[in-house]
C-alpha cells in the first residue's frame, strides 16, 4: 500500500469528516442503545431519505430538507409513542417505511433514480467538499457541546427516568432534546455511510465498547476509538481496493465486534 | 422550627377507586416516620404525589412550608431510594458513576468520596453496578440519594429481596443518618417489627389515615395493632 493516498486533499477531507462523524455517532448512539432505541437512528435515516427526495425534487439543497424532515419525524415518533401507546419497535417500523415510501413516490415524480440519490443512499465520503467538511465539523461540535453541557441530566434520564425526574431533571424536555439531536446527527452523517448504514455507526461500536468498558466515560472513549479506527481503516482500504467505503467501514466495525465476542466467550474479558 | 412536610386534605381519585381520601398529617424535622399499610393502601400513591410524579391530586403538599406544585427547588431537599434499583443490567456505569448522578450541580468528587466512605462502598467504587449484590446495590442507591445533602430521605419499601445481614447494615445506616445527621426519614414498610425498632413515628394508611403519632403509642396499644392487623388481613383476603 502506497502512502501517496495520504497526500490527497480529498482523502484528508474524508478522514477528518469521517472521524468527526464517527465520534458523534458513538456518543449519540451510546445513549440510544442504552435507552433501547437502537433502531431509532435507522428510522430517522430512512425518513430523512424522504426529505432528500423532496429537496432534489424542489431544487433545494437536499440535506436541508432532510434535516427538517428528520427532526419532524423524530418529534412525531416520540409523540405517537407516548400518546397512542404504540411500542417503540412498531413506531420505528412505521416511520422507517413511511420515509422510504414518501421518498420513492417523490423520486418517481421527478423522473427516477439519479446519481445523487445513490450517493445519499450509500454515502459519498470521498466526495465531501471543503465546505461540507467545515459544516460537518461545526455541526458535530455544536451537538457534542450541548451533550457535554447536559451530560449528567442526559445520563441520569438514560439510567432511570423516574429517579431522574424525582431529582428535579426535566426528563421529557431532555428526551425531546436528545431525539432532535439524534435527528441532526443522522443527517450530518449521511455523507459518510449513507441512509442505509447509519444505524451501524450508532450501534455496533457501542455494543462492542459496552463489553470492555467499566465506567460510562471509559465505554464512550472505547466506542469512539473503535469507531474512528473503523472509519479511517475503511476509507483507506476501500480506496486501495476500489470498493465501497460505506460497506468496508461497517464490516470493519462488525469485525471488531466479532473479535470482542470471541475474546469474551473465551473468558478473557471479565464482566466487572 | 419549620415542619419538614405538611400534607393537608390530600385526595387522589383514579377512575375506579379513591386511592387516598382526605389524608392530612405533619412530619417534623428529625422525625423517623414509618408508613405502614396493606397492599393497595395508597402508600405508592402518597409517595408519587410527594415526589412530584403524580400531580393529579387535590389538597396540598408542602415541604418546608413551600407548596410543591409551586416550588421549583424542593427536589433539592429530597433524597429518594426506590423499591427496586431498576436499570439495564449491562449499563456501563461504576458505583461512583451512579452515585455522581445524584449530585445536583457541578461535579463534586470530594462529596462523592465522602459518601462512598460513609456507606462502606469505597472499595467497590470502580466496580460495575451490574456486578453487585442486592445489599450492595441498595447502599449504592442510598449513597446516590444522599450525595446532594438532602434534608429528607424517602424510602419506598426498600428491603425486599435482600439478605438479613444487609438488612441489618441498612437499618444501622438509617438509624445513624437520623440520629447523628438529623436527616428526616420517611420510610414505607411491610415489616411491623422493623418499624417498631427503628421509627419514632408511625403513619398507618389504608386509603384514609387511621393512625399518625409516636410509634410507642401505636405499638403499646394492642387494640390499634390488632385493628391494623385485621385491616391488613381483610385487605389481603380481598386481594386473593
Amino acid at each position: 500500500m502506497s502512502f501517496e493516498i495520504l497526500t490527497y486533499g480529498f482523502m484528508h477531507r474524508a478522514i477528518i469528516a469521517g472521524s468527526v462523524i464517527a465520534i458523534l455517532c458513538s456518543v449519540m448512539g451510546l445513549f440510544l442503545v442504552l435507552r433501547r432505541y437502537s433502531l431509532f437512528g435507522d428510522a430517522l435515516a430512512h425518513s430523512s431519505f424522504g426529505g432528500i427526495a423532496l429537496g432534489l425534487f424542489a431544487g433545494i439543497y437536499p440535506l436541508w430538507t432532510a434535516y427538517g424532515v428528520s427532526i419532524v419525524s423524530a418529534l412525531i415518533i416520540t409523540k405517537v409513542k407516548t400518546r397512542y401507546n404504540i411500542s417503540g419497535d412498531a413506531s420505528i417500523a412505521v416511520l422507517l417505511s413511511s420515509g422510504i415510501a414518501a421518498g420513492l413516490v417523490i423520486i418517481s415524480f421527478s423522473g427516477g433514480f439519479t446519481l445523487d440519490i445513490f450517493s445519499f443512499l450509500f454515502g459519498s465520503i470521498l466526495l465531501v467538499s471543503v465546505d461540507d467538511t467545515i459544516a460537518i465539523v461545526a455541526l458535530a461540535g455544536a451537538i457534542l457541546m450541548i451533550i457535554l453541557l447536559l451530560f449528567r441530566q442526559i445520563l441520569y434520564s438514560t439510567f432511570n427516568e423516574k429517579q431522574a425526574k424525582v431529582s428535579g431533571i426535566p426528563v421529557e424536555k431532555i428526551n425531546y432534546l436528545l431525539i432532535i439531536l439524534a435527528g441532526l446527527t443522522v443527517v450530518t452523517s449521511i455523507q459518510l455511510v449513507g441512509v442505509l448504514l447509519i444505524s451501524a455507526l450508532f450501534v455496533i461500536p457501542n455494543v462492542t465498547a459496552i463489553m470492555y468498558g467499566r465506567s460510562f466515560k471509559q465505554t464512550m472513549l472505547i466506542s469512539m476509538s473503535f469507531s474512528v479506527f473503523s472509519v479511517v481503516a475503511g476509507i483507506l482500504i476501500s480506496y486501495v481496493f476500489d470498493i465501497t467505503p460505506a460497506g468496508t467501514i461497517v464490516l470493519f466495525s462488525v469485525a471488531i465486534l466479532a473479535v470482542t465476542m470471541g475474546i469474551k466467550s473465551s473468558g478473557l474479558l471479565s464482566k466487572s | 422550627m419549620l415542619n419538614a412536610v405538611e400534607i393537608s386534605n390530600l385526595t387522589v381519585k383514579y377512575p375506579e377507586v379513591v386511592a387516598l381520601d382526605d389524608v392530612s398529617f405533619v412530619i417534623e424535622q428529625g422525625d423517623f416516620l414509618g408508613i405502614i399499610g396493606p397492599n393497595g393502601a395508597g402508600k405508592s400513591t402518597l409517595f408519587d404525589s410527594m415526589l412530584g410524579l403524580n400531580t393529579t391530586y387535590t389538597g396540598t403538599i408542602k415541604f418546608f412550608d413551600e407548596d410543591i406544585k409551586k416550588s421549583k427547588t424542593y427536589h433539592q431537599e429530597i433524597g429518594y431510594v426506590p423499591q427496586k434499583p431498576e436499570f439495564e443490567s449491562n449499563f456501563p456505569a461504576t458505583v461512583s458513576d451512579v452515585v455522581r448522578m445524584g449530585l445536583r450541580k457541578k461535579s463534586d468528587d470530594k462529596k462523592v468520596d465522602e459518601i462512598l466512605q460513609q456507606l462502606m462502598l469505597h472499595e467497590l467504587r470502580d466496580r460495575r453496578i451490574g456486578a453487585l449484590s442486592g445489599g450492595q446495590l441498595q447502599r449504592v442507591f442510598i449513597a446516590k440519594a444522599l450525595v446532594h445533602d438532602p434534608k429528607i430521605l424517602i424510602l419506598d419499601e426498600p428491603n425486599t429481596g435482600v439478605d438479613q445481614q444487609s438488612i441489618n447494615l441498612f437499618f444501622g445506616i438509617l438509624k445513624e443518618l437520623n440520629s447523628k445527621q438529623g436527616i428526616t426519614i420517611i420510610w414505607s414498610s411491610h415489616d411491623l417489627d422493623a418499624v417498631n425498632k427503628l421509627a419514632n413515628h408511625v403513619a398507618c394508611l389504608n386509603r384514609t389515615l387511621f393512625f399518625h403519632g409516636e410509634s410507642e403509642k401505636f405499638f403499646s396499644d394492642d387494640d390499634l395493632v390488632k385493628q391494623y392487623s385485621e385491616a391488613s388481613m381483610q385487605e389481603h383476603m380481598h386481594h386473593h
